[in-house]
């Protein structure tokens, strides 16, 4: 049995009368890709807001990473990244700058700054690129080079909120060997997409509706549960009955 | 046309439904026109005067007690030697001195006529106007009773003597100024804020490729504004009419027409601002510290022009405040008509058209 | 109705070239994408054709008309929806579309034909402001806006971006029954599965048009053999299949490892042969047809 990272268990949060996720309840062990799928407005961000302790759930369990979701949010941030899609980098500052702010923040010794971001600049073939500002770089490196900064004080969790958007195939696909290799190292990757054939790249994947969890599991039973060969298929299956829109 | 009307009334649409904004463009005059009017000029009480009474005789003696009876004043001393006069005020003892002169009933017996000397601290002139005010009335009651069993009238005549600002100026009739500050901030910040967040939002974008004229999407822009700004020119005289009891002495209409104007010079400015710039905060700093604070210092209602060295007084005659705060200080205090007015109406209408040159030159049918 | 030659645009101190000698014409009536990732210039050409920047170089026409020098005449005829155009959120439904049609001097009612489809699906909230719609309901007013004036050519600035693959499924199917409309549509999108869905597509990358044809012949010009391989651990199969030589690229493709062979493809026993050598357990092995995303992965990776 794989040591569990993520444990919620009816984890509900209401706004008013509107329940934005609804009792959901899953494991995500070490190591894990957990794929997060759900239309526009089915309670994604709400729930990985909650994961990582920036608002409190209304109700039901948690622990991230063994701390409770409820008292011990500074703990959990210590022990997660965050990357999203929108917010990741600061535009103005060079890349070298960003990689040792960012390191900074989780209390990275100068010594351990220097050498993770050396090892981190050639890792990413960014070595011309190290005194540039980031907001020169095109949007892929972008994306890589703040993967690997939120990762780079080696939490035991990663969430990445829509990290691919509008990058190309290519450039797409050399992000996922980087989760890949994260995910060897032992780091959880907890990610939502939009793009269907990246859902098939994770371990398992779990997707919303209405703020509930409709389905769970890996792709491949997925697909045999709904009878067809496209993850593709399975989310329209599931996303088409969806009643509410953001 | 028909387009024109679309976009003003969409215009005012967004106007009308941010509460809040709306709240404080309306209610941002009443509150500083109350603050300026109540909080920072309110009336002086006990303000403290000495008398040297030279003649002391009876109706020296009943002004004194009218005056010691007043709740405005409290007499420092009765009696004192006029040389020390001086010396109390520059100490900031007294704000005001009466003097009676010597064989005063006298005078006013047999030549029915008398003087008495006011004196007063005008490096606060607002207070120095006040009180000289409140002893002069109070005189006046005294002589309104002597005449009463007289067949042939007395005649007090106080003469009264500001002591260091004789003219005067700079006196905060706060309520120009005000006028010249709130007409500023709605029509520069408000309109230049209003067209770039249409540059944000995108939908600049989709009215550019659309066949209205750019130019009347600014116009547009500013048209609601114009009239915001003219409800809030009412909306000050009115209170400064009824509530500040300050009367308009000249003509309503040239006050209303020089409002326009200045209003127009305004809306100018903001739409230079917002053809120049692309973001909202942008537009509101170059708004709040780079019109504000000059339209504050330069505009004279809080600080005296003349009293400045002077490059700064070279740099006041391009802020457009001071001008139509001398316009309206003409037509509302002095009572004057246009004949008085027309150099600084010239000046407005000169900065409106070369903004608008400015603006026109700059003005861009594309993104980039 | 759209011709363009040679188009170019540079920005900035540093020049950068954000669209590189593009040219490419696109038919009356047809539906014409332009695919490729973030920053890869489509922004850039939609504004020069709608006449929102000028280019540095080349020429273009739309219906005919210079998009320099007859920009008005174009201003008048073409209907257009920014990346980020988020209409005006404290308008109702209604308010915004009235507004357009007034802007651009026509009627809800002369042109409702057009819009009727889409508009009858937010017609129940057309008193609710913009700004408190779902975000598929949006696209759709922001669609019915660029509608309204029955626009000769539509451009559609990455409409399908950030939204779900539900709300994109239905989106493309309102653009195939405005097409079915005779109006000429330019859309430009990120998601490669998209192409598919136009008549004609231009694979844009850095400014450079990769390739220009319908997404059929597109993906027929492949030139490699492509197959589909499964195996246990999809990280240990693309070092395998990468460092085999015969195959010129390999890389992730959903649960598949897709593998492109230099000219001719090894039989399924061979390739299980090969990677049980590397201790893995091949559980699929077919040959399949490119996809558009394959064939863009095969340019950028020459």
């Amino acid at each position: 049995m794989k040591e569990v990272v993520i444990q919620t268990e009816k984890l509900t949060k209401r706004f008013g009368d509107f329940i934005a996720t609804n009792e959901i309840t899953f494991d995500v062990t070490k190591g894990e890709i957990f794929g997060f799928l759900g239309a526009n407005g089915a309670g994604k961000t709400t729930a990985m807001r909650m994961l990582c302790g920036l608002s409190l759930p209304s109700s039901g369990k948690a622990t991230i990473a063994g701390f409770d979701i409820y008292k011990k949010t500074e703990e959990i941030k210590k022990n997660i990244g965050y990357m999203s899609q929108k917010f990741s980098l600061y535009e103005d500052l060079t890349v070298l700058e960003n990689i040792r702010f960012f390191g900074g923040i989780y209390g990275l010794s100068n010594a351990q700054l220097k050498s993770k971001s050396e090892a981190l600049v050639t890792e990413l073939g960014l070595d011309k690129e190290a005194k540039k500002l980031v907001g020169s770089l095109p949007l892929g490196w972008k994306q890589k080079l703040s993967f690997s900064v939120a990762i780079i004080h080696e939490p035991k969790i990663v969430f990445l909120d829509e990290p691919t958007g509008g990058v190309d195939p290519l450039t797409r696909r050399q992000f996922w060997d980087l989760i890949y290799k994260a995910s060897d190292k032992g780091i959880t990757i907890f990610v939502t997409t939009h793009y269907m054939d990246e859902a098939e790249y994770c371990n398992r994947i779990c997707i919303m509706v209405d703020g509930k969890i409709e389905a769970l599991d890996s792709p491949t039973n997925l697909k045999k549960v709904f009878n067809t060969n496209s993850m593709d298929d399975v989310f329209y299956q599931l996303a088409r009955g969806a009643k509410r829109k953001e | 046309m028909k387009q024109f009307f679309a976009f003003v009334t969409k215009e005012f649409a967004h106007v009308l439904r941010d509460r809040k904004t709306l709240f404080i463009l309306f209610g941002m005059p009443v509150v500083q026109i109350l603050i300026f009017g109540f909080a920072l000029t309110n009336e002086v009480k006990n303000a403290k005067l000495v008398v040297v009474d030279q003649s002391k005789d009876l109706i020296s003696q009943q002004i004194i007690n009218r005056i010691e009876a007043s709740r405005y004043f409290e007499i420092e001393k009765a009696v004192m030697d006029p040389e020390q006069i001086e010396a109390a005020f520059k100490e900031g003892k007294i704000r005001l001195a009466v003097i009676f002169p010597a064989h005063f009933t006298d005078n006013l017996m047999h030549i029915n006529r008398a003087q008495v000397q006011i004196i007063a601290d005008a490096s606060d002139p607002n207070t120095a106007n006040m009180l000289s005010n409140y002893v002069s009335s109070i005189i006046q009651d005294q002589q309104v009773q002597l005449n009463e069993a007289n067949a042939i009238p007395y005649a007090i005549v106080p003469e009264i003597r500001m002591l260091y600002n004789p003219q005067l100026k700079g006196a905060p009739n706060f309520v120009p100024g005000v006028m010249a500050l709130v007409l500023m901030l709605v029509c520069v910040m408000m309109t230049s804020i209003s067209i770039v967040r249409e540059k944000e939002l995108g939908t600049m974008e989709i009215l550019l490729v659309s066949p209205f004229r750019p130019l009347l999407i600014i116009i547009s822009k500013a048209v609601p504004y114009l009239f915001l700004s003219l409800i809030n020119v009412i909306s000050i005289l009115l209170l400064s009419v009824f509530v500040l009891d300050l009367p308009i002495n000249g003509s309503i209409a040239l006050l209303f027409a020089e409002s326009t104007l200045f209003i127009i010079t305004n809306l100018t400015l903001g739409i230079f601002i917002s053809i120049r710039t692309n973001s909202q905060q942008v537009a509101m700093l170059i708004s709040l510290m780079g019109m504000m604070l000059p339209t504050v210092l330069f505009s004279g209602f809080m600080f005296p022009i003349e009293n400045m060295p002077m490059p700064l007084q070279v740099i006041s005659n391009i802020v457009p405040a001071k001008w139509f705060y001398i316009i309206v200080k003409s037509i509302m205090i002095k009572g004057v008509g246009f004949a008085a007015i027309w150099k600084p109406t010239l000046v407005l209408v000169g900065m409106t058209l070369l903004l608008l040159g400015l603006s026109w030159k700059n003005f861009k049918i594309r993104l980039a | 109705m759209i011709q363009v030659n040679n188009i170019t645009k540079v920005y900035g101190k540093e020049k950068t070239v954000a669209v590189d000698h593009v040219s490419f014409s696109v038919k009356e009536g047809e539906l014409f994408g332009l695919i490729g990732p973030d920053g890869a210039g489509k922004t850039s050409i939609f504004r020069m054709l709608t006449t929102l920047l000028l280019p540095d170089g080349g020429s273009a026409t739309v219906n005919g008309f210079d998009v320099v020098k007859d920009f008005r005449k174009i201003r008048n005829s073409v209907g257009y929806m920014p990346g980020k155009f988020s209409l005006y959120q404290d308008l109702t439904i209604e308010e915004n579309i009235n507004f357009f049609a007034t802007v651009f001097n026509t009627t809800v009612n002369e042109n409702y034909h057009l819009i009727k489809d889409i508009y009858i699906q937010i017609e129940p909230f057309k008193k609710r402001r913009a700004g408190k719609l779902s975000g598929g309901m949006k696209q759709k007013l922001a669609l019915c806006c660029a509608l309204i004036h029955k626009p000769t050519v539509l451009f559609l600035d990455e409409p399908t971006t950030g939204v779900d693959p539900v709300s994109r499924k239905e989106f493309w199917e309102m653009l195939k029954r405005l097409k079915a409309q005779n109006i000429t549509i330019v859309v430009s999108t990120p998601y490669m599965d998209e192409a598919t869905l136009c008549d004609r597509i231009a694979l844009i990358q850095e400014g450079v048009i990769l390739s220009i044809d319908t997404p059929a012949a597109i993906t027929a010009s492949y030139p490699h053999e492509l197959f589909a391989v499964k195996g246990d651990k999809m990280s240990s199969l693309l070092t395998a299949l990468n460092s085999f030589s015969k195959i010129k690229t390999a890389y992730a493709f959903g649960e598949f490892a897709h593998a492109a062979f230099y000219a001719h493809a090894i039989s399924a026993q061979e390739m299980r042969d090969y990677l049980k050598s590397k201790s893995i357990e091949m559980e699929a092995y077919q040959k399949i047809d490119a996809s558009i995303e394959d064939c863009f992965i095969g340019f950028l990776k020459n």
